[in-house]
């Protein structure tokens, strides 16, 4: 924590970097496989269902380790999501409704 | 299908169309840069670590993950694997964009991929939905956004003592209310509940067995290849 704001780490670094490649590789490598993959209606399911199925193998252990604010707050999260359709307010209603309970509790 | 014979332009105008429709994104990336830069301080990564993070991987989950397994020293291989892992989704993005994508010169195309983000992909889809050839639109927004993300980190993590413990203003659970909030937008209807169920069991089992975050690679297989069989005959 003590060290200089501009400094970088030469292991950072490469994290970093490797972070950097990962990602670009991610962001274009699905429009570069394209130009070979033929689409099977099986490939096609698979790939349909990856965004949903990633984000909740993320959210869920996190859900299931927290307490009960954190799941109610969840709960409040994807509620506001559904009523407002706006992400930032499905957050910040989140946020707030695990601080007040967590206050409480 | 004729529709994606036409030539897709790439104009400024298009790019500052982009950037307008990205806003209320934009607004809510700061929320995050700010948060990021708190989380990113509290690693240990200093302010010059997290603004070019932040620069050259511009994908909050994925650097949320990063800071959250970072140490001393740095799990290089953990970091760029988990990179990997959360961003495996833009593969399914950048392949639905090929249709019009392909119809650009390539530089444009593969310029913009980088600035491909979950917010500033569906604006760009959707344009090309309602028929409009203009490319920019990605490019546009995400240039935005990225600014926006990166002076939101370093001012996060220079305020970082000052906004203290995130846990006290439950700052700690935005991307638990991010990811609830990703998945509403995703939930497509009765078919979602099998894979879904599939997945978040396989993950929270293998998160109680495994370490690391092998538990998000397990429950999107299982859960992906659950819908697959069951949808894709």
């Amino acid at each position: 924590m003590g060290a200089d704001p501009w400094s970088i780490d030469p292991l950072a670094a490469v994290a970093i970097i490797g972070m950097a490649v990962a990602s670009y590789a991610m962001r274009a490598g699905g429009f570069w496989m394209m130009r070979w993959m033929p689409m099977s209606r099986r490939v096609e399911a698979w790939l349909r269902h990856i965004p949903g199925a990633v984000i909740i193998s993320l959210l869920a252990p996190m859900v299931a380790r927290g307490g009960l604010p954190e799941l109610i707050g969840t709960a409040i999260a994807a509620v506001a999501m559904k009523v407002t359709g706006h992400d930032l307010a499905a957050i910040v209603a989140g946020i707030a409704g695990v601080a007040a309970l967590r206050a409480v509790m | 299908m004729s529709d994606h014979l036409r030539p897709v332009t790439f104009t400024r105008s298009g790019a500052l169309a982009g950037a307008w429709d990205a806003m209320p994104m934009a607004l809510s990336s700061v929320a995050f840069g700010l948060v990021f830069g708190v989380a990113a301080r509290q690693a240990g990564l200093t302010l010059a670590e997290a603004t070019v993070m932040s620069t050259l991987v511009f994908g909050g989950s994925a650097q949320f993950v990063a800071v959250g397994i970072w140490g001393s020293p740095v799990p290089i291989f953990a970091v760029i694997v988990a990179t990997l892992i959360v961003n495996a989704r833009y593969l399914l993005m950048g392949a639905s964009l090929r249709p019009w994508y392909s119809r650009m010169r390539r530089r444009q195309a593969y310029g913009s991929l980088f600035f491909l983000t979950d917010t500033n992909w569906p604006l760009q889809l959707q344009a090309f939905q309602r028929g409009e050839r203009e490319g920019a639109v990605l490019m546009g927004s995400g240039i935005f956004m990225l600014s926006t993300w990166v002076a939101s980190t370093a001012i996060g993590h220079a305020a970082g003592a000052a906004i203290g413990d995130p846990r006290t203003w439950g700052l700690d659970f935005t991307i638990v209310a991010f990811f609830a909030a990703v998945l509403v937008k995703l939930w497509h209807g009765r078919g979602d509940a099998m894979p879904w169920t599939v997945a978040a069991a396989t993950a929270i089992l293998v998160h109680a067995l495994v370490p690391g975050f092998w538990h998000v690679i397990a429950g999107a297989l299982a859960g992906s290849i659950a819908g697959a069989i069951r949808d894709g005959r």
